[in-house]
């Protein structure tokens, strides 16, 4: 049972959130308010969400690096369309379609034609970022056309108490956790990432199931884009640059493991909380915001660190 | 069932394999021997279609054939390999059917993975096998012979007509070769055909019925276990006899 020898990476995640939320609500009086509560479970919504893309990829030994510039260029695309008149339906579509494209060029690249994926993301990256410059002929969109009230309500709104981007988040894990334990695609997922020539030899189709994961990746990050331009309001060309980082921090505090093989829904959203967590902790205890990046960027590396401890000295080479 | 003729095999300058003769019949277990270099392991992937022979003809009931992997399987071939080819992140069972998964209909249209079934016919295979592996183990965690256990299941599940087997008693305990030996002697039973690599003599003497030998690529003996002795086979394989 993989479900059961992963538990305690996720439990000790959501035990470490806890305590916490546990310290900060006895030390900073607005943490526990509904308010600071609604929002800090929204922001860590949108992180979570390509989070879940992210496990995957990383669960066959991959990584995407491009979540951040896919989600600007799926923005900017569908702020463009709705400020020219589309309905959202349409305008969603042009976005997730770009995202789409992305996530194709990713994963036939990796998957097909065997390039590393950490170069082809890098290079997607930079791409994506660039077409959604070229694109918005780097201007700031808030007009939103005729559907701006249906836009604002869907990524800004809430519905019985939590926010919009949360619902979608708990509907998309739930549906990865299930992916995960039930379907033969995720199966071979795990297989890839455990052992790649072995799944070869065992008939699982490789190349599909890693082109594949970064469509799922791409797609995901495109839904957040999309209910992220309705929270913001307006959408830049910088929309999620650097999310990437807190992106790959949170698949891989969640029990993630970049060698591969290993990866589970909850996790993933359980470490997209903790850094979130970390993040309102610091600006509640008045710490420079400048000082986030630090935290962040330590965590992957201090969860990297409790993987090893926690796997025994046996891969240390 | 299976039958090789002349084939060779170059790896650029080098000579693996040159002008082998090969004749498996079913349920005829054959030990193949050799040093190491010999041949055996680039003989064993030409049969299992990972390595396309550079000369000479295959033949499968008489009819020349390609071997791919896929292809290798569908006609009933099955390789366990030495490196054991596992999923060390997953469970036996999720190993044992790797690529041919059972699902279910949920609701009677959603098909998922039957983990039930699969379970329960993996601790059947691991109970044939007289072995001690739980299906629900992960890899990681066996032992040399449990991982071999796993292994052998899978490759039986498709029930083989042809098992290719590469060392399969190199790294288990005694009690666990003998339950090896003894599952090689149930398959043929079943008609199974085996080609057996294996450096330990004793147990190549114990089920093989017939013994090839590989020195540099070529073939120096091919007869009858009974016509044969380990100390002519050990002189086969180090040249101190040139064929017998």
């Amino acid at each position: 049972m993989t479900g059961l020898r992963r538990a305690p990476q996720s439990l000790w995640v959501v035990l470490t959130v806890a305590t916490l939320a546990g310290v900060m609500s006895l030390v900073s009086e607005p943490f526990a308010s509904a308010d600071n509560i609604f929002n800090v479970s929204r922001n860590f919504a949108f992180i979570g969400l390509i989070a879940l893309g992210q496990t995957a990829v990383i669960a066959t030994g991959g990584i995407d690096l491009s979540v951040g510039s896919v989600m600007g260029l799926a923005g900017i695309v569908t702020g463009l369309a709705l400020g020219s008149g589309q309905p959202l339906a349409l305008a969603a579509a042009a976005g997730l379609g770009c995202a789409l494209l992305c996530g194709l060029v990713n994963g036939t690249l990796v998957g097909y034609l065997r390039l590393s994926p950490f170069v082809v993301t890098l290079g997607m990256l930079s791409v994506a970022r660039s077409l959604a410059l070229v694109v918005s002929n780097n201007r700031m969109i808030h007009d939103f056309g005729p559907d701006e009230d249906l836009v604002l309500a869907l990524g800004g709104g809430r519905f019985l108490g939590l926010a919009n981007p949360v619902w979608l988040l708990l509907v998309a894990a739930l549906g990865v956790a299930g992916w995960f334990r039930y379907s033969r695609q995720a199966r071979y997922v795990l297989a890839v990432g455990g052992n790649e020539v072995s799944a070869r030899l065992a008939g699982v189709p490789v190349a599909r199931v890693k082109l594949t994961v970064y469509v799922l990746s791409s797609l995901l990050a495109g839904a957040s884009a999309i209910l992220m331009i309705g929270w913001l309001g307006a959408v830049t060309n910088a929309l999620g640059q650097g999310y990437e980082l807190r992106v790959i921090a949170s698949a891989v505090i969640g029990g993630a493991n970049l060698m591969g093989g290993e990866g589970g829904a909850f996790g993933a959203v359980a470490g997209a909380a903790l850094i979130e967590l970390i993040r309102n902790s610091l600006l509640l205890l008045g710490v420079d915001p400048y000082w986030q990046g630090a935290f962040v960027g330590g965590s992957i590396i201090v969860a990297m660190l409790v993987e090893r401890v926690r796997r025994g000295r046996q891969t240390t080479g | 069932m299976l039958e090789l003729r002349s084939v060779g095999m170059h790896f650029g300058a080098v000579e693996a394999l040159a002008d082998v003769d090969l004749k498996l019949g079913d349920g005829e277990v054959v030990g193949l021997m050799g040093d190491n270099g010999a041949g055996k392991s680039t003989l064993l992937k030409i049969v299992a279609g990972n390595f396309a022979p550079t000369s000479g003809r295959v033949l499968w009931d008489g009819a020349d054939v390609d071997l791919s992997p896929l292809s290798a399987r569908e006609l009933g071939i099955e390789a366990v390999y030495q490196d054991l080819a596992l999923c060390d992140n997953l469970s036996a069972a999720a190993n044992v059917f790797l690529g041919r998964e059972l699902s279910r209909r949920l609701f009677g249209v959603l098909p998922v993975l039957d983990h039930a079934a699969m379970r329960r016919k993996s601790t059947e295979l691991f109970a044939e096998l007289g072995s001690d592996t739980r299906a629900e183990d992960l890899v990681r965690q066996m032992s040399g012979g449990q991982r071999q256990a796993v292994a052998i299941a899978r490759a039986r599940l498709s029930s083989p007509r042809l098992m290719l087997l590469d060392e399969p008693t190199a790294a288990i305990s005694v009690r666990q070769i003998a339950e090896v030996l003894e599952l090689i002697r149930s398959l043929r039973e079943q008609a199974v055909g085996i080609l057996l690599i294996s450096h330990r003599m004793s147990d190549v003497f114990a089920v093989a019925d017939r013994i090839v030998v590989l020195r540099r690529g070529r073939k120096v003996t091919d007869k009858p276990t009974a016509d044969s002795s380990p100390e002519e086979v050990t002189a086969l394989i180090t040249g101190a006899i040139e064929a017998a």
